[in-house]
């Protein structure tokens, strides 16, 4: 029985980690912009499809790895740079609306680009399983956890270190008194983008040993990050991460001990519920902050 | 200036019109081509059977076309893509049958296309052999309906009689959301009793879940099980392999007929090492006997598909080929294309080798397929192997 639990717990915690990743994208976009950007997703998927062309091209992992998370990072930005820039003085309704037709668009391009496959990525060390407390873990899924652990110390430190991350926080809490300080909050949007896509893409790379990649595999992820940043708190970090690896848990073990048919249901509750709670919704809160 | 303009020209226009129309009359006299229908989900989410049923048909269309025909006949496909919507393929074969006013239909890659047309062939008495896979489309049997594939109860079959062989009759089912992986489900809950087959573990997953550990750690928990079998199509099949070893557990996995590709050892890699699962012949043309009946017609084909379209051949085209290959035969018994006598003639076909199986028709049985039509592979060293 306790062998279950540790299971649970692993599995929970490895697909958390994964959420809070993606959650954590959702966020920092959203501070810059307030907008939220459903082609978050994608970023994960091109992360992970880059990664599997690129070895398939014969480059070793950690290049492979390095160069997935750049080519997402360079497609956040021509977004930001060829779409929601342009918009920007749209409503943020209309910003959201153009999000979500950039990660139809994304998605097209990937079946173009790569094709409709379903690939696999070697992992990082090996696949034999390591004996945990009566559970089985993967290797991968330790990498998971362990990368997420050094990315969310590395952004915190960006954000509280370094100028460019507090100007960005600072864009967070008041655009336009960051703007009267000298910040350019153009490129603090710019620099959002790129930063969003290669946490996605990151997430996608780690991930796709597990679970496999395709170029659908971000919807589901997309969502489940959107989930996670809602249950957190929308635009705040230690609230992504939280929200992501308790949306692992609930899953994994609602899967465990409730129905495994009712385990995607569980995230969608999640944000019905959160948003019935706060009867405001994040779109409302958005638009009482602009007037 | 216009009216007077289109009148000066319209004489013209009708000498024109009535030249072109004696024009394509005339060689129709002397010989009326074979209308031969077809609507296939060739793109939208089912294209992955639409896609190489329709190359299958145009391929063999052509061949049969440049080798002289049907009975002196040449073959006119009438080829209509239903994106995988019931409602397109009711709108299609209306039209196969009203305006085209094909002799047959040969298509339908899915199970709610078919059905949405079989009314439609039922009222107008036109030959209909679906490509689809349910039991539904031939169970009742339909005057004017059969099918080519195998069904998913055929699959439960197979891998219960490979249970019995191996004395294992305590069973956990752990299946997808999907349409191909409930019914499939729902086929073998229902066989397995007459298999003396008891079913003590029923899990279940999503179309896009991505881990499927919790699932399997419940089967391992559960007491008593013997063996496991997955009911899924896709990528959840190729998860919950790699999970189950991840997991440790040793007993016996089966897969489906559902994911018999290379790709699902491309992707489960070291993971499938000894899972069992039913396929047809065509999957493993190169290593079938020399004996095996089905071998040069799998062989043949296999080389065809692949050296024409550059890519694996999958058993879904296959389907399209013996339809097609049902339906000349049968036309060419029947010495022409009257209906009611192609009708009866596909009914009569006696052991015809397809790529799906031996085929023996009769008034009862409409597919006429038995269990020697699939194989029971495992993988070994990532590679198939033929069970005995």
């Amino acid at each position: 029985m306790s062998g279950q639990w540790v299971q649970f717990l692993a599995s929970g915690l490895t697909a958390g980690s994964i959420y809070a990743l993606v959650a954590l994208g959702f966020s920092i976009i959203f501070n810059a912009s307030r907008v939220i950007n459903f082609a978050q997703g994608e970023f994960v998927m091109i992360g992970g499809m880059s990664a599997v062309s690129l070895v398939a091209a014969g480059a070793p992992m950690p290049l492979a790895i390095a160069g997935a998370v750049a080519v997402a990072a360079v497609v956040g930005l021509l977004l930001e740079r060829l779409a929601v820039g342009r918009a920007r003085s749209a409503d943020v309704v209309t910003l959201i609306i153009i999000t979500i037709g950039a990660s139809i668009f994304l998605r097209g391009l990937a079946q173009l680009v790569w094709d409709k496959r379903i690939h696999a990525l070697a992992p990082l060390s090996g696949d034999t399983p390591i004996e945990f407390f009566g559970a089985t873990i993967l290797p991968q899924s330790l990498w998971v956890i362990g990368v997420t652990i050094v990315i969310v110390a590395a952004l915190s430190w960006f954000f509280r270190r370094t100028l460019p991350g507090k100007a960005m926080l600072a864009t967070a809490c008041n655009r336009t008194a960051a703007q009267l300080v000298g910040i350019e909050v153009r490129t603090v949007l710019f620099a959002s983008f790129g930063l969003a896509a290669a946490l996605g893409a990151a997430a996608g790379v780690l991930i796709a040993p597990i679970t496999f990649t395709s170029y659908e595999a971000g919807i589901m992820l997309g969502l489940k990050g959107f989930a996670a940043a809602i249950l957190g708190g929308i635009g705040s970090f230690p609230g992504a991460i939280a929200g992501g690896l308790l949306l692992g848990l609930l899953e994994s073990l609602g899967a465990g001990y409730v129905s495994s048919a009712y385990k995607d249901v569980i995230a969608f509750l999640i944000i019905l519920a959160v948003l019935f709670v706060r009867p405001d919704g994040i779109l409302g809160a958005v638009r009482s902050e602009r007037v | 200036m216009r009216s007077t303009g289109s009148s000066r020209h319209a004489p013209r226009i009708a000498a024109a019109a009535l030249a072109a129309a004696l024009c394509a009359a005339a060689p129709a006299v002397a010989q009326e081509p074979i209308r031969i229908g077809s609507f296939l989900a060739a793109t939208g989410p089912a294209s992955f059977l639409g896609d190489p049923e329709q190359k299958t048909l145009e391929m063999y269309v052509e061949r049969i076309n440049a080798s002289g025909g049907v009975l002196g006949r040449k073959l006119q496909l009438f080829v209509y893509d239903s994106g995988g919507s019931a409602e397109k393929a009711r709108t299609f074969t209306k039209r196969l049958i009203e305006q085209d006013k094909v002799d047959l239909i040969v298509g339908g890659s899915t199970t709610g296309e078919t059905m949405a047309a079989v009314p439609l062939v039922e009222q107008a008495q036109v030959p209909f052999v679906s490509l689809a896979g349910a039991v539904v489309i031939v169970e009742p049997v339909k005057k004017w309906v059969f099918k080519t594939p195998h069904t998913d109860r055929m699959a439960c079959e197979k891998i219960f009689t490979d249970m019995n062989a191996r004395k294992l009759d305590k069973l956990a089912l752990i299946s997808g959301a999907g349409g191909f992986d409930r019914s499939m489900r729902g086929e073998c809950t229902k066989v397995a009793p007459k298999y003396g087959i008891e079913i003590v573990a029923d899990e279940s997953y999503g179309a896009a879940d991505t881990d499927m550990t919790a699932q399997l750690t419940k089967i391992k928990g559960t007491p008593g099980v013997q063996a496991v079998l997955n009911a899924g199509f896709g990528q959840g099949p190729a998860i919950v392999t790699k999970n189950y070893a991840q997991l440790g557990i040793t007993l016996p996995l089966y897969q489906s007929h559902g994911v018999a590709s290379k790709e699902f050892i491309k992707l489960a890699g070291a993971a499938a090492e000894g899972v069992r699962l039913p396929a047809a012949a065509l999957l493993v043309a190169d290593i079938l006997p020399a004996g095996n009946p089905q071998k040069p017609v799998v062989v043949a084909y296999k080389r065809d598909y692949e050296e024409r379209f550059k890519s694996d051949v999958s058993t879904f085209g296959g389907h399209a080929y013996d339809g097609l290959m049902l339906a000349v035969e049968a036309i060419k018994r029947a010495g022409g294309t009257d209906r009611q006598k192609v009708r009866d003639e596909i009914e009569k076909t006696k052991g015809y080798v397809g790529t799906g199986g031996v085929v023996n028709m009769g008034p009862a049985d409409h597919m006429g397929l038995d269990l020697s039509a699939f194989q029971m592979l495992e993988i070994r060293n990532g590679a198939w192997t033929v069970v005995k």
